[in-house]
Protein backbone atom coordinates (compact mmCIF):
# COMPACT_ATOMS: atom_id res chain seq x y z
CA UNK A 1 0.00 0.00 0.00
CA UNK A 2 2.69 2.17 0.87
CA UNK A 3 4.80 1.40 -2.58
CA UNK A 4 1.46 2.10 -4.08
CA UNK A 5 0.95 5.74 -2.45
CA UNK A 6 4.57 6.36 -3.17
CA UNK A 7 4.42 5.34 -7.08
CA UNK A 8 0.83 7.64 -6.95
CA UNK A 9 3.07 10.83 -5.66
CA UNK A 10 6.34 9.89 -8.19
CA UNK A 11 3.23 10.16 -11.09
CA UNK A 12 1.82 12.89 -9.57
CA UNK A 13 5.41 14.91 -9.63
CA UNK A 14 5.88 13.60 -12.92
CA UNK A 15 2.73 14.64 -14.47
CA UNK A 16 2.68 17.99 -13.08
CA UNK A 17 6.48 18.79 -13.89
CA UNK A 18 5.21 17.69 -17.83
CA UNK A 19 2.09 19.20 -17.79
CA UNK A 20 4.30 22.84 -16.48
CA UNK A 21 6.91 22.23 -19.60
CA UNK A 22 4.30 21.39 -21.83
CA UNK A 23 2.50 25.23 -21.24
CA UNK A 24 6.29 26.83 -21.43
CA UNK A 25 6.52 25.27 -24.76
CA UNK A 26 3.14 26.59 -26.04
CA UNK A 27 4.15 29.88 -24.37
CA UNK A 28 7.29 30.33 -26.87
CA UNK A 29 5.33 28.97 -29.30
CA UNK A 30 2.49 31.68 -29.22
CA UNK A 31 5.34 34.38 -28.95
CA UNK A 32 7.60 33.12 -31.73
CA UNK A 33 3.91 33.16 -33.56
CA UNK A 34 2.70 36.67 -32.41
CA UNK A 35 6.63 38.29 -33.51
CA UNK A 36 5.76 36.53 -36.85
CA UNK A 37 2.63 38.13 -36.78
CA UNK A 38 3.52 41.34 -35.43
CA UNK A 39 5.52 42.43 -38.13
CA UNK A 40 6.37 45.28 -36.56
CA UNK A 41 6.70 43.55 -33.00
CA UNK A 42 9.88 42.99 -31.43
CA UNK A 43 11.98 45.16 -29.67
CA UNK A 44 14.55 47.70 -29.54
CA UNK A 45 16.56 49.23 -27.54
CA UNK A 46 14.19 52.23 -26.34
CA UNK A 47 16.73 54.57 -24.79
CA UNK A 48 20.32 54.20 -23.02
CA UNK A 49 20.87 54.25 -19.42
CA UNK A 50 21.40 57.50 -17.35
CA UNK A 51 24.17 59.04 -16.19
CA UNK A 52 25.49 58.16 -12.68
CA UNK A 53 25.27 62.19 -12.29
CA UNK A 54 22.03 62.48 -13.91
CA UNK A 55 19.77 64.91 -12.17
CA UNK A 56 15.46 64.36 -12.05
CA UNK A 57 14.43 66.17 -14.58
CA UNK A 58 13.28 69.42 -14.63
CA UNK A 59 10.71 70.70 -16.99
CA UNK A 60 11.68 74.48 -17.36
CA UNK A 61 14.91 73.59 -19.31
CA UNK A 62 12.86 72.22 -22.11
CA UNK A 63 12.93 75.21 -24.29
CA UNK A 64 13.50 73.60 -27.66
CA UNK A 65 10.56 72.15 -29.88
CA UNK A 66 10.99 68.81 -32.24
CA UNK A 67 7.91 68.32 -34.29
CA UNK A 68 8.17 66.50 -37.75
CA UNK A 69 5.81 64.73 -40.27
CA UNK A 70 6.02 61.38 -41.49
CA UNK A 71 5.01 60.42 -45.15
CA UNK A 72 4.79 57.28 -46.82
CA UNK A 73 6.38 57.20 -50.11
CA UNK A 74 5.86 54.70 -53.02
CA UNK A 75 2.39 52.68 -53.67
CA UNK A 76 -0.09 52.83 -50.67
CA UNK A 77 -0.96 49.19 -49.48
CA UNK A 78 -4.72 48.53 -49.90
CA UNK A 79 -6.76 49.40 -46.84
CA UNK A 80 -9.82 47.09 -46.73
CA UNK A 81 -12.41 46.55 -43.84
CA UNK A 82 -12.17 44.47 -41.04
CA UNK A 83 -13.71 41.24 -41.70
CA UNK A 84 -15.78 40.27 -38.59
CA UNK A 85 -17.07 37.50 -39.98
CA UNK A 86 -16.02 34.75 -37.18
CA UNK A 87 -18.68 36.86 -34.44
CA UNK A 88 -21.54 38.09 -35.52
CA UNK A 89 -21.83 40.29 -31.94
CA UNK A 90 -19.04 42.39 -33.47
CA UNK A 91 -20.08 42.56 -37.19
CA UNK A 92 -23.69 43.91 -35.55
CA UNK A 93 -21.50 46.64 -33.44
CA UNK A 94 -19.78 47.68 -36.57
CA UNK A 95 -23.13 47.62 -39.21
CA UNK A 96 -21.11 50.42 -41.66
CA UNK A 97 -17.97 48.46 -41.20
CA UNK A 98 -14.16 49.06 -39.62
CA UNK A 99 -11.27 50.18 -41.71
CA UNK A 100 -7.92 48.22 -40.83
CA UNK A 101 -5.55 50.61 -39.14
CA UNK A 102 -2.22 49.04 -40.18
CA UNK A 103 -1.43 51.36 -42.68
CA UNK A 104 -3.55 54.32 -42.55
CA UNK A 105 -2.14 56.76 -45.01
CA UNK A 106 -3.35 60.29 -46.47
CA UNK A 107 -3.97 61.29 -49.80
CA UNK A 108 -0.99 63.46 -49.34
CA UNK A 109 1.22 60.24 -48.27
CA UNK A 110 0.68 60.84 -44.21
CA UNK A 111 1.41 58.06 -42.67
CA UNK A 112 -0.62 57.99 -39.40
CA UNK A 113 -0.11 55.68 -35.66
CA UNK A 114 3.53 55.93 -36.24
CA UNK A 115 5.45 56.05 -32.22
CA UNK A 116 8.13 58.82 -32.72
CA UNK A 117 10.28 59.13 -29.38
CA UNK A 118 13.84 60.43 -28.38
CA UNK A 119 15.53 56.85 -28.39
CA UNK A 120 19.13 58.94 -27.03
CA UNK A 121 20.22 62.01 -25.86
CA UNK A 122 18.43 62.37 -22.04
CA UNK A 123 21.24 60.39 -20.36
CA UNK A 124 21.84 63.15 -18.10
CA UNK A 125 18.15 62.87 -16.67
CA UNK A 126 16.46 60.72 -14.50
CA UNK A 127 12.11 60.61 -14.90
CA UNK A 128 10.03 59.73 -12.59
CA UNK A 129 6.31 57.92 -14.15
CA UNK A 130 3.44 60.26 -14.23
CA UNK A 131 0.76 60.37 -12.21
CA UNK A 132 -1.53 60.24 -14.78
CA UNK A 133 -2.87 56.94 -15.64
CA UNK A 134 -2.81 55.96 -19.24
CA UNK A 135 -5.53 53.87 -21.21
CA UNK A 136 -6.81 50.83 -23.45
CA UNK A 137 -10.08 50.40 -24.21
CA UNK A 138 -11.41 46.93 -26.48
CA UNK A 139 -14.60 49.00 -28.20
CA UNK A 140 -16.47 47.56 -30.83
CA UNK A 141 -14.14 44.56 -31.01
CA UNK A 142 -10.96 46.84 -31.88
CA UNK A 143 -8.33 48.48 -29.61
CA UNK A 144 -8.54 52.18 -28.89
CA UNK A 145 -5.92 53.65 -29.60
CA UNK A 146 -4.41 51.22 -32.14
CA UNK A 147 -1.07 52.93 -31.00
CA UNK A 148 -0.26 53.72 -27.58
CA UNK A 149 2.91 54.81 -25.58
CA UNK A 150 3.69 54.54 -21.93
CA UNK A 151 6.58 55.44 -19.43
CA UNK A 152 8.03 52.95 -17.57
CA UNK A 153 5.98 52.43 -14.08
CA UNK A 154 3.18 54.01 -15.59
CA UNK A 155 -0.45 52.60 -14.53
CA UNK A 156 -2.47 51.22 -17.64
CA UNK A 157 -5.63 50.72 -17.31
CA UNK A 158 -7.13 48.58 -19.71
CA UNK A 159 -10.97 47.96 -19.93
CA UNK A 160 -13.45 46.12 -22.15
CA UNK A 161 -16.43 48.53 -22.82
CA UNK A 162 -17.86 45.55 -25.24
CA UNK A 163 -21.04 43.19 -24.45
CA UNK A 164 -18.73 40.63 -25.81
CA UNK A 165 -16.00 37.98 -24.29
CA UNK A 166 -12.00 39.69 -24.97
CA UNK A 167 -8.57 37.87 -24.30
CA UNK A 168 -5.88 40.30 -24.10
CA UNK A 169 -2.50 39.26 -24.59
CA UNK A 170 0.71 40.89 -24.49
CA UNK A 171 3.93 39.48 -26.51
CA UNK A 172 6.61 41.97 -25.07
CA UNK A 173 10.24 40.55 -25.05
CA UNK A 174 11.55 42.90 -21.90
CA UNK A 175 8.64 42.78 -19.83
CA UNK A 176 6.54 40.52 -18.09
CA UNK A 177 3.74 39.25 -20.99
CA UNK A 178 -0.06 39.17 -19.72
CA UNK A 179 -2.99 37.16 -21.08
CA UNK A 180 -6.31 37.80 -19.61
CA UNK A 181 -10.01 37.64 -20.42
CA UNK A 182 -12.39 39.90 -19.95
CA UNK A 183 -15.70 39.26 -20.15
CA UNK A 184 -18.96 41.88 -20.61
CA UNK A 185 -18.29 43.95 -17.72
CA UNK A 186 -15.44 42.63 -16.25
CA UNK A 187 -13.06 44.11 -13.94
CA UNK A 188 -10.37 46.61 -15.67
CA UNK A 189 -6.79 45.17 -15.73
CA UNK A 190 -4.14 47.24 -14.54
CA UNK A 191 -0.76 47.08 -15.80
CA UNK A 192 2.37 48.47 -14.99
CA UNK A 193 5.81 48.15 -17.38
CA UNK A 194 8.92 47.90 -16.03
CA UNK A 195 11.44 48.29 -19.01
CA UNK A 196 11.36 50.24 -21.74
CA UNK A 197 10.38 48.05 -24.98
CA UNK A 198 9.34 49.58 -28.49
CA UNK A 199 6.65 47.80 -29.40
CA UNK A 200 5.26 45.34 -27.46
CA UNK A 201 2.54 43.77 -29.62
CA UNK A 202 -0.76 43.36 -27.78
CA UNK A 203 -3.47 41.25 -29.16
CA UNK A 204 -7.31 39.82 -28.52
CA UNK A 205 -6.72 35.78 -28.38
CA UNK A 206 -10.39 35.27 -29.35
CA UNK A 207 -11.08 37.97 -32.55
CA UNK A 208 -7.70 37.41 -34.50
CA UNK A 209 -7.88 41.14 -36.30
CA UNK A 210 -8.07 42.70 -32.86
CA UNK A 211 -4.26 44.13 -32.50
CA UNK A 212 -2.48 46.92 -31.28
CA UNK A 213 1.06 47.65 -30.24
CA UNK A 214 2.32 49.56 -27.34
CA UNK A 215 5.81 51.79 -26.82
CA UNK A 216 7.07 51.95 -23.19
CA UNK A 217 9.85 54.83 -23.28
CA UNK A 218 11.64 55.97 -20.13
CA UNK A 219 10.91 59.85 -20.70
CA UNK A 220 8.03 61.86 -21.38
CA UNK A 221 9.13 62.89 -24.97
CA UNK A 222 7.40 60.51 -27.43
CA UNK A 223 3.90 61.17 -29.73
CA UNK A 224 2.11 58.88 -32.44
CA UNK A 225 1.80 60.95 -35.51
CA UNK A 226 -1.75 62.03 -36.35
CA UNK A 227 -4.06 61.42 -39.20
CA UNK A 228 -1.79 63.98 -41.47
CA UNK A 229 1.47 62.44 -40.28
CA UNK A 230 2.32 65.08 -38.18
CA UNK A 231 4.06 64.74 -34.68
CA UNK A 232 4.60 67.26 -31.68
CA UNK A 233 7.70 65.37 -29.17
CA UNK A 234 7.07 68.56 -26.75
CA UNK A 235 9.77 70.74 -25.11
CA UNK A 236 13.19 69.11 -24.64
CA UNK A 237 16.31 70.42 -23.51
CA UNK A 238 19.44 71.59 -25.52
CA UNK A 239 21.34 68.74 -27.03
CA UNK A 240 22.10 66.16 -29.36
CA UNK A 241 19.55 63.65 -29.80
CA UNK A 242 18.23 60.28 -31.71
CA UNK A 243 14.87 60.43 -32.95
CA UNK A 244 13.20 57.18 -33.62
CA UNK A 245 10.17 56.39 -35.47
CA UNK A 246 8.54 52.76 -35.31
CA UNK A 247 5.34 51.75 -37.71
CA UNK A 248 4.44 48.14 -36.73
CA UNK A 249 4.12 46.94 -40.66
CA UNK A 250 7.31 49.24 -42.22
CA UNK A 251 10.15 49.31 -39.25
CA UNK A 252 11.70 51.26 -37.10
CA UNK A 253 13.83 54.53 -38.41
CA UNK A 254 15.99 56.89 -36.93
CA UNK A 255 17.58 60.27 -37.11
CA UNK A 256 20.03 62.25 -35.09
CA UNK A 257 19.65 66.32 -34.33
CA UNK A 258 21.44 68.85 -32.51
CA UNK A 259 19.30 71.40 -30.83
CA UNK A 260 19.78 74.43 -29.09
CA UNK A 261 17.77 75.96 -26.58
CA UNK A 262 14.76 77.78 -27.84
CA UNK A 263 15.40 76.57 -31.10
CA UNK A 264 12.69 74.55 -33.06
CA UNK A 265 13.29 71.65 -35.38
CA UNK A 266 11.14 70.30 -37.62
CA UNK A 267 12.19 66.62 -39.06
CA UNK A 268 10.78 64.34 -41.71
CA UNK A 269 10.30 60.75 -41.77
CA UNK A 270 9.55 58.55 -45.28
CA UNK A 271 8.81 55.00 -45.30
CA UNK A 272 8.30 52.50 -47.78
CA UNK A 273 6.53 48.97 -48.19
CA UNK B 1 -23.04 -24.49 2.87
CA UNK B 2 -23.69 -21.01 2.48
CA UNK B 3 -25.56 -18.72 4.87
CA UNK B 4 -28.96 -17.01 3.66
CA UNK B 5 -26.80 -13.25 4.24
CA UNK B 6 -24.03 -14.72 1.30
CA UNK B 7 -26.89 -16.13 -0.75
CA UNK B 8 -29.02 -12.57 -0.25
CA UNK B 9 -25.55 -10.87 -1.30
CA UNK B 10 -25.03 -12.66 -4.03
CA UNK B 11 -28.11 -11.74 -5.79
CA UNK B 12 -27.86 -8.39 -4.70
CA UNK B 13 -24.70 -7.94 -6.65
CA UNK B 14 -26.17 -10.22 -9.16
CA UNK B 15 -28.72 -7.45 -10.01
CA UNK B 16 -26.63 -4.59 -9.75
CA UNK B 17 -24.25 -5.72 -12.32
CA UNK B 18 -27.27 -6.64 -14.53
CA UNK B 19 -28.63 -3.41 -13.84
CA UNK B 20 -25.50 -1.63 -14.81
CA UNK B 21 -24.87 -3.54 -18.37
CA UNK B 22 -28.53 -2.94 -19.48
CA UNK B 23 -28.60 0.73 -18.28
CA UNK B 24 -25.34 1.64 -20.46
CA UNK B 25 -26.37 -0.41 -23.49
CA UNK B 26 -29.69 1.44 -23.14
CA UNK B 27 -28.28 4.63 -23.11
CA UNK B 28 -25.63 4.22 -26.28
CA UNK B 29 -28.28 2.58 -28.25
CA UNK B 30 -30.23 6.03 -28.11
CA UNK B 31 -30.17 9.03 -30.65
CA UNK B 32 -27.72 10.97 -29.07
CA UNK B 33 -25.59 12.22 -32.65
CA UNK B 34 -26.20 15.66 -34.42
CA UNK B 35 -27.84 15.75 -37.60
CA UNK B 36 -26.17 14.56 -40.92
CA UNK B 37 -25.59 17.07 -43.07
CA UNK B 38 -23.27 15.54 -45.82
CA UNK B 39 -22.75 12.47 -47.71
CA UNK B 40 -20.32 10.65 -45.85
CA UNK B 41 -22.18 11.67 -42.58
CA UNK B 42 -24.55 8.33 -43.29
CA UNK B 43 -21.54 6.15 -43.45
CA UNK B 44 -19.56 7.80 -40.18
CA UNK B 45 -22.83 7.12 -38.04
CA UNK B 46 -23.34 3.69 -39.85
CA UNK B 47 -19.60 2.72 -38.25
CA UNK B 48 -20.28 4.30 -34.88
CA UNK B 49 -23.48 2.49 -34.52
CA UNK B 50 -22.52 -1.00 -35.26
CA UNK B 51 -19.35 -0.16 -32.85
CA UNK B 52 -22.31 0.77 -30.51
CA UNK B 53 -24.49 -2.21 -30.97
CA UNK B 54 -21.35 -4.75 -31.45
CA UNK B 55 -19.69 -3.76 -28.81
CA UNK B 56 -22.87 -2.80 -26.44
CA UNK B 57 -24.40 -6.69 -27.55
CA UNK B 58 -20.51 -8.50 -26.03
CA UNK B 59 -20.52 -6.21 -23.19
CA UNK B 60 -24.07 -7.11 -22.40
CA UNK B 61 -23.40 -10.77 -22.49
CA UNK B 62 -20.56 -10.19 -20.54
CA UNK B 63 -22.38 -8.84 -17.56
CA UNK B 64 -25.30 -11.25 -17.63
CA UNK B 65 -23.10 -13.61 -17.70
CA UNK B 66 -21.30 -12.63 -14.81
CA UNK B 67 -24.72 -11.99 -12.70
CA UNK B 68 -25.64 -15.01 -13.22
CA UNK B 69 -22.18 -16.72 -12.02
CA UNK B 70 -22.19 -14.16 -8.89
CA UNK B 71 -25.75 -15.59 -7.89
CA UNK B 72 -24.72 -19.64 -9.00
CA UNK B 73 -21.88 -19.17 -6.85
CA UNK B 74 -22.94 -17.62 -3.64
CA UNK B 75 -24.80 -20.58 -2.81
CA UNK B 76 -21.97 -22.30 -2.47
CA UNK B 77 -17.98 -21.10 -1.47
CA UNK B 78 -16.35 -24.63 -2.05
CA UNK B 79 -17.99 -25.04 -5.68
CA UNK B 80 -16.83 -21.57 -6.25
CA UNK B 81 -13.06 -22.33 -5.56
CA UNK B 82 -13.06 -25.30 -7.50
CA UNK B 83 -10.61 -25.41 -10.40
CA UNK B 84 -11.58 -25.98 -13.82
CA UNK B 85 -10.03 -27.51 -16.59
CA UNK B 86 -6.98 -25.97 -18.85
CA UNK B 87 -9.10 -26.66 -21.77
CA UNK B 88 -12.31 -25.05 -20.24
CA UNK B 89 -10.06 -22.22 -18.94
CA UNK B 90 -8.54 -21.63 -22.59
CA UNK B 91 -11.94 -22.07 -24.39
CA UNK B 92 -13.34 -18.98 -21.93
CA UNK B 93 -10.19 -16.59 -22.35
CA UNK B 94 -10.00 -17.47 -26.51
CA UNK B 95 -13.93 -16.56 -27.07
CA UNK B 96 -13.96 -13.11 -26.44
CA UNK B 97 -10.58 -12.67 -28.28
CA UNK B 98 -12.13 -13.95 -31.44
CA UNK B 99 -15.33 -12.08 -31.14
CA UNK B 100 -13.71 -9.04 -30.47
CA UNK B 101 -11.42 -9.77 -33.51
CA UNK B 102 -14.47 -10.26 -35.60
CA UNK B 103 -16.05 -7.25 -34.44
CA UNK B 104 -13.21 -5.07 -35.25
CA UNK B 105 -12.13 -6.73 -38.44
CA UNK B 106 -15.79 -6.45 -40.07
CA UNK B 107 -15.65 -2.71 -38.73
CA UNK B 108 -12.61 -1.72 -40.47
CA UNK B 109 -13.14 -3.84 -43.58
CA UNK B 110 -16.75 -3.84 -44.21
CA UNK B 111 -18.14 -1.37 -42.57
CA UNK B 112 -15.18 1.41 -42.33
CA UNK B 113 -13.04 1.14 -45.74
CA UNK B 114 -15.80 2.46 -47.93
CA UNK B 115 -16.36 5.69 -45.43
CA UNK B 116 -12.89 6.15 -45.39
CA UNK B 117 -12.93 6.07 -49.63
CA UNK B 118 -15.35 8.73 -49.29
CA UNK B 119 -13.57 11.17 -47.37
CA UNK B 120 -10.22 10.47 -48.60
CA UNK B 121 -10.21 9.23 -52.37
CA UNK B 122 -10.50 11.01 -55.06
CA UNK B 123 -12.53 14.27 -55.64
CA UNK B 124 -14.58 14.43 -59.01
CA UNK B 125 -14.03 17.05 -61.40
CA UNK B 126 -16.28 19.26 -60.44
CA UNK B 127 -14.79 19.77 -56.78
CA UNK B 128 -14.50 23.17 -55.52
CA UNK B 129 -11.26 23.79 -53.62
CA UNK B 130 -10.52 26.09 -50.41
CA UNK B 131 -7.62 26.31 -47.55
CA UNK B 132 -8.13 26.46 -44.73
CA UNK B 133 -5.34 27.50 -42.04
CA UNK B 134 -5.49 26.94 -38.13
CA UNK B 135 -3.89 29.36 -35.71
CA UNK B 136 -4.23 30.01 -32.16
CA UNK B 137 -6.99 31.02 -31.70
CA UNK B 138 -9.11 31.02 -35.11
CA UNK B 139 -9.80 29.39 -38.81
CA UNK B 140 -8.89 31.44 -41.60
CA UNK B 141 -10.19 30.68 -44.92
CA UNK B 142 -8.93 31.25 -48.33
CA UNK B 143 -10.35 30.62 -52.03
CA UNK B 144 -8.19 30.87 -54.73
CA UNK B 145 -9.55 33.35 -56.59
CA UNK B 146 -10.83 33.92 -60.68
CA UNK B 147 -7.57 32.21 -61.66
CA UNK B 148 -8.15 29.01 -59.78
CA UNK B 149 -4.74 29.13 -58.27
CA UNK B 150 -3.64 29.39 -54.93
CA UNK B 151 -1.12 31.66 -54.75
CA UNK B 152 2.47 31.63 -52.90
CA UNK B 153 2.44 32.30 -49.14
CA UNK B 154 5.47 33.41 -46.81
CA UNK B 155 5.23 32.95 -43.13
CA UNK B 156 7.30 35.95 -42.91
CA UNK B 157 4.44 38.14 -44.48
CA UNK B 158 2.42 37.25 -41.81
CA UNK B 159 0.82 40.09 -40.23
CA UNK B 160 -2.00 39.47 -38.04
CA UNK B 161 -4.75 42.12 -39.49
CA UNK B 162 -2.70 43.16 -42.23
CA UNK B 163 -1.78 39.77 -44.06
CA UNK B 164 -2.80 37.22 -41.67
CA UNK B 165 -2.20 34.30 -44.22
CA UNK B 166 0.88 35.91 -45.64
CA UNK B 167 0.27 36.22 -49.36
CA UNK B 168 2.90 37.13 -51.27
CA UNK B 169 2.57 40.14 -53.87
CA UNK B 170 5.01 39.27 -56.02
CA UNK B 171 3.33 36.34 -57.22
CA UNK B 172 0.52 37.22 -59.56
CA UNK B 173 -1.28 33.98 -58.74
CA UNK B 174 -2.19 35.83 -54.99
CA UNK B 175 -3.40 38.48 -56.69
CA UNK B 176 -6.42 37.64 -56.83
CA UNK B 177 -7.01 34.99 -53.57
CA UNK B 178 -9.69 35.71 -51.16
CA UNK B 179 -9.15 35.11 -47.44
CA UNK B 180 -11.94 35.40 -45.10
CA UNK B 181 -11.71 34.91 -41.54
CA UNK B 182 -13.96 32.05 -38.88
CA UNK B 183 -16.89 31.47 -42.14
CA UNK B 184 -16.37 28.86 -44.56
CA UNK B 185 -18.97 29.25 -47.09
CA UNK B 186 -19.50 26.83 -49.87
CA UNK B 187 -22.37 25.65 -52.00
CA UNK B 188 -24.87 22.39 -50.93
CA UNK B 189 -24.40 19.05 -52.87
CA UNK B 190 -20.68 19.45 -54.18
CA UNK B 191 -17.77 18.19 -53.33
CA UNK B 192 -15.75 20.24 -51.54
CA UNK B 193 -11.55 19.60 -50.95
CA UNK B 194 -10.46 21.39 -47.68
CA UNK B 195 -6.35 21.66 -47.71
CA UNK B 196 -5.11 22.48 -43.92
CA UNK B 197 -2.82 23.82 -42.95
CA UNK B 198 -1.49 25.42 -39.60
CA UNK B 199 0.19 28.35 -38.41
CA UNK B 200 1.08 27.81 -34.96
CA UNK B 201 0.38 24.30 -33.09
CA UNK B 202 -1.81 21.54 -34.11
CA UNK B 203 -5.28 22.08 -34.71
CA UNK B 204 -8.33 19.88 -35.47
CA UNK B 205 -10.76 20.63 -38.21
CA UNK B 206 -14.24 20.02 -36.72
CA UNK B 207 -17.72 19.97 -38.28
CA UNK B 208 -19.91 17.95 -35.99
CA UNK B 209 -22.82 17.94 -38.58
CA UNK B 210 -20.58 16.86 -41.55
CA UNK B 211 -19.32 14.10 -39.23
CA UNK B 212 -15.78 15.76 -40.07
CA UNK B 213 -12.60 15.88 -37.81
CA UNK B 214 -9.25 16.10 -39.58
CA UNK B 215 -6.25 17.33 -37.86
CA UNK B 216 -3.53 19.59 -39.13
CA UNK B 217 -0.04 19.78 -38.23
CA UNK B 218 2.41 23.07 -38.83
CA UNK B 219 4.54 21.87 -41.92
CA UNK B 220 1.98 19.58 -43.21
CA UNK B 221 -0.83 19.83 -45.74
CA UNK B 222 -3.97 17.93 -44.83
CA UNK B 223 -6.29 17.21 -46.87
CA UNK B 224 -10.24 16.06 -46.45
CA UNK B 225 -13.43 16.31 -48.21
CA UNK B 226 -17.11 16.42 -47.46
CA UNK B 227 -20.35 16.92 -50.06
CA UNK B 228 -22.96 19.13 -48.17
CA UNK B 229 -26.18 17.97 -47.69
CA UNK B 230 -28.38 20.72 -46.28
CA UNK B 231 -28.11 24.27 -46.44
CA UNK B 232 -28.25 26.60 -43.50
CA UNK B 233 -25.16 27.31 -40.84
CA UNK B 234 -22.95 24.83 -39.21
CA UNK B 235 -20.86 25.02 -36.31
CA UNK B 236 -16.94 24.77 -37.52
CA UNK B 237 -14.71 23.97 -34.15
CA UNK B 238 -11.05 23.23 -33.16
CA UNK B 239 -11.30 19.44 -31.49
CA UNK B 240 -7.52 19.42 -30.71
CA UNK B 241 -6.53 21.52 -27.39
CA UNK B 242 -4.77 23.95 -28.85
CA UNK B 243 -3.87 26.39 -25.95
CA UNK B 244 -5.93 28.67 -23.62
CA UNK B 245 -8.15 30.38 -26.14
CA UNK B 246 -9.02 26.75 -27.44
CA UNK B 247 -12.48 26.93 -26.40
CA UNK B 248 -13.05 30.01 -28.23
CA UNK B 249 -11.95 28.90 -31.51
CA UNK B 250 -15.12 28.37 -33.38
CA UNK B 251 -15.87 29.42 -36.62
CA UNK B 252 -19.04 28.47 -39.10
CA UNK B 253 -19.75 26.61 -42.21
CA UNK B 254 -22.51 28.63 -44.06
CA UNK B 255 -24.09 26.17 -46.69
CA UNK B 256 -26.37 27.85 -49.65
CA UNK B 257 -27.34 26.53 -53.37
CA UNK B 258 -24.99 26.79 -56.00
CA UNK B 259 -26.31 30.21 -57.52
CA UNK B 260 -26.28 31.77 -53.99
CA UNK B 261 -22.74 30.61 -53.64
CA UNK B 262 -21.05 31.70 -57.03
CA UNK B 263 -22.55 35.09 -57.06
CA UNK B 264 -21.31 35.40 -53.27
CA UNK B 265 -18.01 34.32 -54.57
CA UNK B 266 -18.34 37.23 -57.40
CA UNK B 267 -19.07 39.31 -54.57
CA UNK B 268 -15.43 38.99 -52.73
CA UNK B 269 -13.13 41.25 -52.85
CA UNK B 270 -9.44 39.90 -53.43
CA UNK B 271 -7.04 40.52 -50.01
CA UNK B 272 -4.04 42.12 -51.89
Amino acid sequence: MQRLSLFSVLLLTVGIVSCGSGDGESQASANDSANNAGGGGGSEPAAEAPKAEAQPWDASKGTASVTGTIKFEGDPPKVRKVDMGSDEHCQEMNAEGVMDEGAIIAADGGLQNVFVYVQKGLSDWTFTAPSETASLSQEGCTYKPHVLGVQVGQTLIIENADAVTHNIHSFGKKNKTFNQTQGKGGADLEVVFKKTEVFIPVKCDIHGWMNTYIGVVDNPFYAISAADGSFDLGKLPAGTYTIAARHEGFGLQKQEITIGDGESKSIAFSFSE
Amino acid sequence: MASGKSRGFGLFFAIVTVAIGVAVAWGFSRGWLPEVASEHGKGVDGVIHYLMWSTGVLFLVGHLALGYFIFKYSKDQAQANAAVSHRTEAKAAIAPVLAMMAVSEIGVLVVGLPVFDEIYGEAPADAITIEVVGKQFEWLVRYAGPDGVFGKVDPKLVHDSRNPLGLDKKDPAAKDDIVKRGVVTIPVDKTCVVNLRSHDVIHSFTVPFFRTKQDTLPGFTARTKFVPTKEGQFELACAELCGLGHYRMQGKVVVMNNEDYEKWLSEQESWL
